[in-house]
């Protein structure tokens, strides 16, 4: 009696629980599971099949622990044998079992790495758009390099292309992540990572800033917006035409700390800018602090 | 910067309201706590029964004591940091500051894992292993003591900035650079947490050398390897890991501390540095670290699920391999800490499968312990609650981990608060529980009374259902793309609301913990009516059940004699009792040389964080002389003659009938 009443505690309240966040969480909110693009979709696939497979062992493991909690406790009189040992068959078993669901877990795990690799190319027929985000303290600063522009805390680029982002920091370290996307990648000074994402359809998206890099963090928040082909090339236009060059003094600018920063626009940008940004910590380099 | 005082100003002096408070606050409980020993003449009692004692029954109880002070500390933390995430929305930038809030998150890691974790995992090893092996001691009595002052001492410094410094680090636990070098965190904050970590660190390597030898070279005759309890298998796996990862983390805090004390550039992001090679040092310890914690809690399972099921552990050959498994392995894994820093494809899946395949191990201790309750006879007191909540949150959160190590799921939630919810879920639903469940089973034990159940009971239900409350919601902000650490957020996100209900569940926990401190003073109050006479009040099944609740100084009268693995459960069966014949017992004196050691390296790191450089070298010297006249004192034992044994066994008799 009194270990049922104690599953029913554990069991019950866990489910309403869960139902209770479902209700208040709202289901269009889990941005990783409302993935917006083919890397993302594949990640939250991966989760699916992750947990179903785990779900194998675990299931009969609440089942057991339950169902033996009750039926062998002290008072239910059920059959004892306190010198019982177990064949090593049994052993064999208890280790085969996750073993085999590891081994299946493991392939995948090989495959969906290399197939989800950050680094490598989405192929697509579809000509892919370069940008270069730089880490600063505390907000992103996106290059254009093809289209000689560049953006603080808003990024757009157009549906359904494959976007190279190339990553650094003239900072601390930080990880750049678009949740309805894709995965993160970390943007370190001195290195340029990589990170392949594309969005199916046009929308906005949250973007941010993962990891703690000082006290202005929380507030690298940025808009990473899909749009079409031709939206794409009349915004570029509009950032072209406005007469707000991103020169080495204002780029300075930028990157002394600030928090909070509202989207901005340059219209033109030195197209060595990246590299310079990099180079910066191996020698020397013109103009940049 | 003076030759005198470094970079000690008076500006150093508390003046933001919580370095005020935290003082107000240390300095009451200091003069309170003076005020009691003075008034009820307690010092010399003090310093001589207990802060000098080389007795691990009585350094373990110190452990526990300090390690329950700083979960009192770490809990704050953890209230500060629910509130502002529940205020600071919007337009509102909550009641404190990002660099504030930043130190806050920082300093819980730490003290959860440093502090409270690793201290009640000291305190439980000094009580219990000795008396699971059948020794009358440890291997060294002076390292240990010297290892519990080196983790005070910690504990000291971790809470030192309130008084003179007013910061703490406000980089994330593991302070990684480039934010923790001197370029990102000039103050001192770093500089305590670099000290705080480097003096228990310290301890704590002492401590593993020490329990490792105790194990491999004091168990009782006859008690070959196959024979050691699972407690005692685990616990030597850890130390295992502890002496094989500690020497990481001391190197690789020595070069940060290069780097900032020196203008070096082994992390920074110039002149060659690379702070990935800080990353990937300090997670090679980091991981195998949380093994160093969950492993002891397996044993401490091992042991509670055969003694209330009453019957022996299923599979002992198997959940031994499979503790050994789980101790290579957690060596493989590091690097799934930094999937998302650009190591190619087949590095990732390297590591990721290693880090599943810890999976196949610990399901193997899972369904032993599933196996030992079948067709058992399950005796439902608290430990055994702890037990079954364990199995379940353990599960969940090992699922939720596995998840993680694959790299294309990692992506996605590296550094969310999904992320933050498994950690907390392997710790707290882990190690955590598996530490109260050890103390309540081993309570009476070292006091000699049993704790009341009840007030155990209800302890235990709060915890369970608050943890879920609290840590379920951070699981679903993570799948919200909600990330870690953040002192802000907006609106729009939603967060708030599941923000909100992981603070209630930390107020239920709360109250669970609330229930643990009524239920201590309770068992106090009604120990008379609680008291453990026969020393065996679980009909327990390994060799600290058969001496007497509290053991005497010397452990065993008679050290006894192994040929089983449950030898007491045998010995219980077989009612055969040994002949007395007591021998002169050989116990160590009691030093004070650890707490001067300490005392002197507490100077050192102090010194070391203001740049104060006399200090340092007055410090260093300070312990290496205090080392070294140790190592000349032959005189550090004394002896029990058998006579004086033989009276003080037959007066325990006689009191206990």
């Amino acid at each position: 009696m009194k270990t049922k009443t104690k599953i029913a505690a554990i069991i019950l309240p866990a489910v309403l629980l869960f139902f209770l966040l479902f209700l208040l969480a709202g289901h269009s909110n889990w941005s990783l599971l409302n993935p917006k693009g083919p890397i993302a979709q594949q990640e939250r696939n991966l989760m699916v099949v992750g947990i179903s497979l785990m779900l194998i062992v675990v299931v009969p493991v609440f089942i057991l622990l339950f169902t033996f909690a009750f039926k062998y406790r002290e008072g239910n009189k059920a059959k004892y044998a306190p010198n019982q040992r177990h064949s090593t068959k049994f052993q064999l078993l208890l280790w085969a079992i996750p073993t085999v669901i590891i081994l299946i877990l493991a392939v995948i795990n090989w495959k969906s790495t290399h197939q989800l690799d950050p680094f490598k190319p989405l192929i697509s027929n579809v000509k892919p758009i370069t940008i270069q985000v730089v880490s600063l303290p505390w907000k992103w600063l996106f290059i254009y390099p093809e289209q000689n522009i560049a953006t603080v805390n808003f990024v757009e680029f157009p549906q359904t292309t494959p976007v190279n982002f190339q990553l650094t920091s003239d900072a601390a370290m930080n990880s750049f992540w678009i949740p309805q996307l894709g995965g993160q990648m970390y943007a370190m000074a001195g290195m340029s990572t990589q990170l392949h994402l594309m969005a199916s359809a046009p929308g906005s998206f949250a973007g941010s800033a993962a990891e703690i890099s000082g006290q202005g963090f929380s507030g690298m928040k940025f808009t990473a917006k899909a749009v079409t082909n031709s939206d794409f090339d009349s915004w570029v236009k509009s950032v072209q035409a406005r007469r707000t060059p991103l020169g080495l003094a204002e780029y300075n600018k930028l990157a002394a700390p600030s928090s909070n920063n509202p989207p901005a626009f340059y219209s033109s940008t030195d197209k060595n800018l990246y590299n310079n940004i990099i180079m910066k910590y191996m020698m020397p380099t013109q103009g940049i602090q | 910067m003076s030759i005198l005082f470094g970079k000690l100003t008076l500006a150093a002096l508390p003046h933001e309201w919580f370095t005020i408070a935290g003082t107000i606050f240390i300095t009451i409980m200091g003069i309170a706590v003076v005020a009691f020993l003075t008034h009820k003449k307690l010092w010399k009692w003090l310093w001589k029964e207990w802060l000098t004692s080389t007795d691990p029954k009585k350094i373990g109880i110190m452990y526990i004591i300090v390690a329950s002070l700083m979960l009192f500390r770490g809990a704050i933390d953890a209230g500060m940091i629910w509130l502002q995430q529940s205020l600071s929305v919007g337009v509102s930038n909550g009641y404190i500051s990002p660099n504030h809030f930043q130190q806050i998150f920082t300093a819980h890691g730490d003290i959860m894992i440093f502090f409270v974790t690793m201290g009640f995992l000291a305190g439980l090893w000094n009580l219990i292993l000795p008396l699971q092996i059948g020794s009358r001691d440890v291997a060294f009595p002076f390292l240990n003591t010297l290892s519990l002052w080196l983790y005070i001492a910690g504990a000291i410094f971790v809470n030192l900035f309130f008084v003179l410094g007013g910061e703490f680090a406000a980089t994330g636990w593991l302070a990684l650079p480039p934010l923790s070098e001197l370029q990102f965190s000039p103050g001192v904050g770093v500089d305590y947490w670099i000290w705080s970590l480097q003096i228990s660190g310290l301890g704590t390597l002492l401590g593993g050398i020490n329990f490792l030898v105790t194990i491999l070279k004091m168990r009782a005759p006859g008690m070959t390897l196959m024979k050691m309890p699972m407690f005692v298998w685990t616990s030597l796996c850890s130390m295992v890991l502890v002496v094989s990862i500690f020497p990481i983390l001391a190197a690789t805090i020595a070069l940060l501390t290069l780097d900032r004390f020196m203008g070096m550039h082994f992390f920074t992001t110039s002149f060659g540095g690379n702070p990935m090679m800080y990353i990937s040092l300090i997670w090679s310890w980091g991981h195998p670290e949380v093994y160093v914690l969950i492993l002891p809690a397996y044993g401490i399972y091992s042991e509670i699920v055969a003694t209330f099921s009453q019957k022996r552990l299923s599979g002992y050959g198997s959940v031994v391999a499979g503790s050994i498994g789980i101790t290579l392995l957690a060596l493989l894994v590091w690097l799934h800490h930094f999937f998302t820093m650009g190591a190619g494809a087949d590095v990732n899946a390297f590591f990721g499968i290693m880090t599943m395949f810890i999976t196949v191990p610990t399901a193997a201790l899972v369904f032993n312990w599933l196996a030992t309750m079948y067709k058992g006879r399950i005796r439902f007191f608290t430990p055994m609650d702890w037990f079954v909540g364990f199995v379940f949150t353990f599960t969940l959160g090992g699922m939720a981990g596995v998840l993680m190590g694959i790299p294309g799921v990692d992506f996605q939630v590296h550094n969310t608060l999904y992320l933050v919810a498994h950690f907390h879920t392997m710790i707290i639903g882990g190690a955590l529980f598996g530490i109260f469940a050890g103390i309540t089973y081993w309570f009476p034990k070292a006091t000699g009374f049993t704790l009341n159940e009840r007030l155990g009971r209800y302890a235990f239900w709060c915890w369970i259902i608050g943890f879920f409350a609290s840590f379920v919601p951070l699981y679903i902000l993570g799948f919200m793309g909600a990330t870690r650490r953040l002192d802000h957020y907006e609106a729009s996100t939603g967060w708030q609301p599941l923000f909100i209900v992981a603070g209630v569940g930390l107020i239920i926990i709360a109250c669970g913990a609330l229930f643990q401190v009524l239920q201590i003073i309770v068992s106090i109050k009604q120990r008379k009516q609680n008291i453990d006479k026969t020393g065996d009040p679980w009909n327990g099944r390994t060799l600290e059940w058969a001496i007497p609740s509290p053991p005497p100084v010397y452990n065993f009268a008679i050290i006894p004699k192994v040929t089983e693995r449950d030898q007491f459960w045998a010995d219980k069966a077989s009612k055969q009792t040994a002949k007395q014949v007591y021998e002169d017992i050989h116990m160590p004196k009691n030093t004070a040389l650890g707490i001067y050691t300490s005392g002197f390296i507490f100077l050192f790191g102090f010194a070391m964080v203001w740049h104060i450089v006399w200090l340092a070298i007055v410090g260093l010297l300070g312990a290496i002389s205090c080392v070294i006249i140790r190592s000349f004192d032959e005189d550090t034992e004394y002896v029990i003659p058998a006579d004086e044994v033989a009276k003080m066994e037959a007066e325990r008799k006689s009191f206990y009938g």
